[in-house]
């Protein structure tokens, strides 16, 4: 009995013991990087980050047009996928349950959910940026709304699956139409989660490169054109870090850091307007 | 015998002491299928009109289906159906040209469990007015206050109307969910197991609700306590795996039920 007691203690503590070894040992690594990118990152920081172009190797600049075109990028596709990924959610919420249609378009968004970015990228670089013959900010909002569709596509018809039914009978018990039970009831009692769904599609688009080297490109100069070129944080980065220079791998580990610091940003807005909304 | 006297040994206006009522609600041969399951067989009686109809029976015997055929609520589901009639204003409504949100906007349901929207008590009850008619700021007012009124929740709620209505009291917010259906003055109000999931003080103030509501509106109330039907309705229907066992008026059921089923039933002899 006591033998047996003392066995069960000893194997409770050994499978303790392991489990957090190895939660150490991939928690060392995340703050490995965390450290090395602040510590570098933090370095490079200064205020002409903000207010210069990124500069020919050797002279002084910043990031001013990556960021602006990070910033425009990701909001024309932010406003491109938003509505076609929530519309999609509802179709395959509240009117595909079963149909095949829904089950084929549920397969090949878990497909999309998972396919390498840089599938993608080059996706949109053979039926977009070849055919028009140059690279554009466009280009870059269209893959990274492709990044971003299947996320808000999950994330709505996840949150849509939560209302309880009772409601939607509720709603249609009074002779509301479908269209205001979804708008004015069902989705309205997700929202909070609809919009977390929305902003970890931002923030996943915001690290994404390899969509940006086949279609965005780069852009030295300051430009607000999303017909041309565009500089963005993400591609620069990956050129700068590469590059035999000093100063460009310092602004490099800059725009790592406003990266992961937005990300983070996005996220802790996406937690709390969870929160908010689930707790009411 | 003794148990169902004490049941109905209250003061009350017996059905037969109110003036004769019109059918509200003639069901004539009603099959009702699951797929290919069977959940009614051959229902036929009538609701009438101004009086509160209580279904009661056994858990599965059919008369949540029953209720849920009456606003067409079972053609959400594909593999639901119904076949025989159900005349309601001189209409069969289960034909299939029926227009579905005007015949639920007719005829009003309360669920089991309260549902209120997620948004202010007031849009709460505005909702299912704004559906179907368009009133100006002061008539929406005064029919908010005037449904909130019937529903005994306007005490509770004038000064928090614009409060979400998911923060309220369970015994609330089913009241609320009456006056919801209320405020669109719908012809019937279905019942389904109303105060089920409240408390006895807000069981008593609903049921009294229903008292008063049946001078305008016609009820029928699926309930699983026969204190409850005994107390409320004016006819009581009996059912048992899918069929109508008996139906008359509640005094009659309770007192010198006809089948020897209904009063195994209701004395809790059953089974």
């Amino acid at each position: 009995m006591s033998a047996l007691y003392r066995k069960r203690v000893f194997v409770n503590r050994f499978n303790l013991v392991m489990s957090l070894a190895t939660m150490a040992f991939g928690m060392l690594f995340l703050l490995w990087i965390l450290g090395v990118l602040f510590w570098q990152g933090f370095a490079a920081l200064g205020p002409t980050l903000f207010t210069e172009m990124t500069p020919p190797p050797g002279s002084a600049g910043g990031l001013a047009n990556a960021i602006l075109g990070s910033v425009l990028i990701v909001f024309v596709a932010t406003f491109i996928s938003t509505p076609i990924g929530i519309m999609a959610g509802i179709y395959l919420a509240e009117f595909g349950k079963t149909g095949w249609i829904a089950k084929a378009t549920r397969f090949i968004n878990d497909i999309l959910l998972s396919a390498p970015s840089i599938v993608i990228g080059l996706f949109v670089y053979t039926i977009y940026v070849a055919e028009v013959n140059h690279f554009s900010g466009w280009a870059g909002s269209v893959a990274l709304a492709l990044i971003a569709v299947p996320v808000v596509v999950r994330t709505t018809e996840n949150m849509l699956h939560l209302v309880p039914n009772s409601l939607r009978e509720a709603a249609i018990a009074l002779g509301a139409p479908m269209w205001k039970v979804i708008l004015m009831v069902t989705l309205k009692a997700v929202r909070g989660g609809v919009i977390t769904g929305v902003l970890l599609a931002v923030a996943r688009m915001s690290g994404e490169t390899a969509p940006l080297l086949f279609t965005a490109l780069n852009n030295q100069f300051f430009s607000v054109d999303m017909n041309a070129p565009m500089a963005n944080l993400p591609v620069v980065i990956f050129q700068f870090a590469l590059s035999p220079y000093d100063d460009w791998r310092a602004l490099a580990w800059a725009g790592a850091l406003l990266i992961t610091l937005a990300v983070l940003i996005i996220n802790i807005l996406a937690r709390s307007v969870f929160r908010q909304a689930t707790v009411r | 015998m003794n148990e169902s006297q004490q049941l109905v040994a209250r003061p009350q206006v017996t059905a037969a002491a109110l003036p004769p009522s019109a059918p509200k609600m003639t069901i004539r041969n009603l099959d009702f299928f699951y797929g290919k399951f069977q959940g009614l067989k051959n229902i036929n009686l009538t609701v009438a009109e101004r009086r509160v109809t209580a279904f009661i029976g056994p858990s599965g015997c059919g008369k949540s289906t029953l209720l849920r055929t009456f606003n067409r609520m079972y053609s959400l589901y594909p593999g639901q159906r119904a076949t025989g009639e159900i005349l309601f204003n001189g209409r069969n409504m289960l034909e299939s040209r029926v227009d579905l949100n005007m015949l639920r906007a007719k005829i009003g349901m309360v669920f089991q469990k309260p549902t209120p929207f997620p948004m202010s008590i007031y849009d709460n009850v505005a909702f299912g007015v704004r559906l179907y008619e368009s009133l100006g700021q002061r008539d929406m007012d005064e029919r908010v206050e005037w449904a909130l009124t019937k529903a005994a929740m306007w005490e509770e709620a004038k000064d928090k109307l614009k409060q979400s209505g998911m923060a309220l009291s369970g015994g609330q917010q089913q009241r609320l969910c009456i006056a919801r259906a209320v405020a669109v003055k719908p012809e019937v109000l279905l019942l389904d197991e109303p105060t089920s999931a409240l408390d006895p003080i807000s069981t008593a103030k609903i049921e009294e609700l229903i008292t008063e509501l049946k001078s305008d509106y016609t009820i029928a109330i699926v309930t699983h306590n026969m204190q409850q039907a005994a107390r409320v309705s004016d006819f009581t229907a009996y059912m048992y795996l899918g069929e109508l066992i008996e139906f008359g008026e509640t005094d009659q059921i309770f007192l010198k039920p006809k089948r020897k089923e209904t009063e195994d039933y209701i004395t809790g002899r059953f089974g």
